[in-house]
């Protein structure tokens, strides 16, 4: 064996030890975070509660049917944001794509406005801590409709207009702004109540999950994740350009319709039960890549779980910060990501 | 051995760029397409690899019409090297791994592995294999984009402006490894090339092309003062030095 395939293995040994001790610690924190809240149970108690085995009825009600939905959402949800944060930086070529610059955050937030609004599936009792939607299917039904018309819209424009990925983008700006407004007029002609739940509504919430949730997103984050990772070699075919990619026997039309149509569904159904989550899809891809460069064999499966471990994490802030009231995670991640982001951008000079 | 019949290429409905363009290059051959700025060299490139679809005409790898081929297969028959390098933030030994996309199907074979081994050895590449590919110089990032297309292990190099942002010695490198390994592995090599000079030495048949034509197609005896005079509107002397022919500019009146 000569010296450069020694060197390789060891890039790729470290590679895979990165990503072995980000399935830890997103296990890790996970558990950890079963364990944290306002009553307290001992881990022994938490792990025989996860199989309904515990001894103490109460215990198993608190995690079974309260922790552990809100702790897999997390881990779930940020899952997905990371991934499909991953995969549309690599299709658009684009540092700045995510589930939110492309606007399906901002569909989602108009979907939910005009449920609430329009159709009366606000909100019971004014009291913030305890928000009661009166339907909440019927919000994430039209939260999941708007974020898939942003999506629909651009690629119509992509597919009859020919743009290029960075029209792409350009266009989800544009799209973000137009659905921001729509949804800033129906909240002008809302009433109070209207207006305080849509309001709630976008602040993002990790308790609105339920075990059915937890099933449907977990099933849509692993089909698509499987679609992602079988799609791996055409995103490190476009790392080379466009045209290097079509001469290399990429489709790359075929690849980004694809590719956008399942990262807006998978992203669509995280941020109708959860609300609006920034910057999780956009930094975790960026911390990864940091660590490892931009190799979809290992950048896929890691910015999936820096993307859960970040949501965990949020969540964990959110919840303990000021116990028992808990801070809206959407505003919890902004808040995060904006100085990471800033801080990757400044350590890592000129690069993307 | 590649034949390029009767292609003509246009987009919308604006004039053609391409019009009537025939010519061969055998295996082991390299064949240099010269003329002046938006005599459509780059596009008729692309035409060849079908990045770009032309309204008539075939091309034929082997006998084998590409138009009518996979996208996997035209890739596994013909490799591309654009004038612009990206800036990507690949190990050196996964970018020229690409070069086996067109082969992968499920994951990389053990045969791939090999592959991609013997070509960094054969150009020297291995002490840069766990660089990171944006960290290397203009000249490497050639050379590894050269290495990458080799892995196709493809019938036909299509290179555009393979020496454009190289300095003197790079130049000369990048082409007499390119010529090198044309030979020692049967591959036709077609390049888009400005250096007048670099074409006479390294390649082995000229396609002089202007306005989106054939201006004239053969060896080294098409090039002379009256042609270069008609393709690029110079005026040149053409000088024999050391039994091999140099250009010189001279004016650029007539």
């Amino acid at each position: 064996m000569t010296k450069k395939i020694a060197d390789y293995e060891k890039y790729k040994k470290k590679s895979l030890m990165i990503l072995i001790v980000l399935v830890l610690a997103w296990l890790g924190i996970g558990l950890f975070s079963l364990a944290a809240g306002s009553y307290n149970v001992p881990l022994t108690e938490i792990l025989k509660a996860i199989v309904g085995k515990s001894e103490q009825a109460n215990v198993n009600t608190i995690i079974y049917n309260l922790r552990l939905p809100r702790i897999l959402t997390a881990m779930i949800g940020g899952t997905g944001l990371g991934i499909v944060g991953c995969v549309l930086q690599a299709i658009l070529r684009n540092p700045l794509a995510s589930s939110s610059t492309l606007g399906i955050s901002q569909g989602a937030s108009f979907g939910a406005a005009f449920a609430i609004i329009v159709l009366g599936a606000g909100v019971q009792g004014s009291a913030v801590s305890a928000v009661k939607f009166v339907n909440p299917f019927l919000i994430s039904f039209y939260a999941f409709l708007g974020s898939i018309a942003v999506s629909f819209l651009i690629l119509a424009l992509s597919r009859f207009k020919k743009i290029s990925a960075e029209g792409m983008i350009l266009a989800g700006v544009a799209l973000s702004a137009m659905f921001q407004g729509a949804t800033t007029l129906l909240q002008f002609f809302a009433n109070e109540v209207q207006l305080a739940s849509v309001v709630f509504w976008a602040f993002g919430d990790l308790g609105r999950t339920g075990w059915r949730e937890v099933i449907i997103m977990a099933v849509t984050v692993f089909v698509s994740g499987c679609y992602f990772m079988f799609s791996r070699w055409d995103y490190n075919a476009l790392e080379v350009g466009e045209q290097t990619a079509i001469s290399l026997g990429v489709n790359v039309n075929r690849v980004r319709i694809m590719n956008m149509l399942v990262c807006s569904i998978t992203a669509a159904v995280i941020v109708s039960y959860l609300g609006i989550i920034n910057f999780i899809g956009l930094v975790a891809p960026h911390i990864v890549r940091r660590f490892i460069g931009n190799n979809h064999v290992f950048l896929l499966p890691t910015s999936a779980l820096m993307g859960g471990i970040l949501l965990l994490v949020g969540d964990y802030i959110a919840r303990m910060a000021i116990t028992p009231v808990i801070l809206p995670i959407g505003a919890i991640t902004s808040f995060m990501g904006a100085p990471l982001f800033l801080y990757l951008l400044f350590k890592s000079g000129q690069r993307k | 051995m590649i034949t390029v019949k009767e292609i003509s290429f246009q987009y919308g409905k604006e004039n053609p760029i391409l019009e009537n363009i025939s010519f061969s290059a055998k295996a082991g051959e390299s064949l240099a397409i010269l003329g002046n700025n938006g005599a459509g060299k780059s596009t008729l490139l692309k035409c060849m690899n079908r990045i770009l679809m032309p309204q008539q005409g075939r091309v034929l790898v082997d006998g084998q019409n590409i138009y009518q081929m996979p996208l996997h297969q035209v890739a596994q028959n013909l490799a591309f090297v654009e004038q612009k390098i990206p800036n990507s933030r690949l190990k050196v030994y996964d970018v020229v791994m690409l070069g086996r996309k067109p082969y992968i199907k499920w994951g990389i074979q053990k045969q791939d592995e090999e592959i991609v081994q013997a070509v960094l050895q054969q150009m020297d590449l291995q002490k840069m294999a766990v660089r990171y590919f944006d960290e290397l110089s203009g000249g490497e990032q050639q050379k590894i984009m050269i290495a990458r297309a080799l892995a196709q292990q493809p019938k036909v190099l299509l290179l555009d402006e393979p020496t454009s942002s190289l300095d003197l010695r790079n130049q000369y490198e990048v082409l007499q490894l390119v010529r090198d390994i044309g030979r020692e592995n049967q591959i036709a090599v077609v390049m888009v090339i400005h250096d007048l000079n670099l074409a006479l030495r390294y390649c082995d048949k000229f396609l002089l092309m202007k306005d989106g034509r054939i201006y004239e197609y053969g060896s080294q005896e098409i090039i002379t003062e009256q042609s270069i005079a008609e393709v690029y509107q110079v005026k040149v002397k053409i000088g024999i030095l050391d039994g091999e022919k140099v250009i010189l500019p001279c004016s650029h009146k007539i």
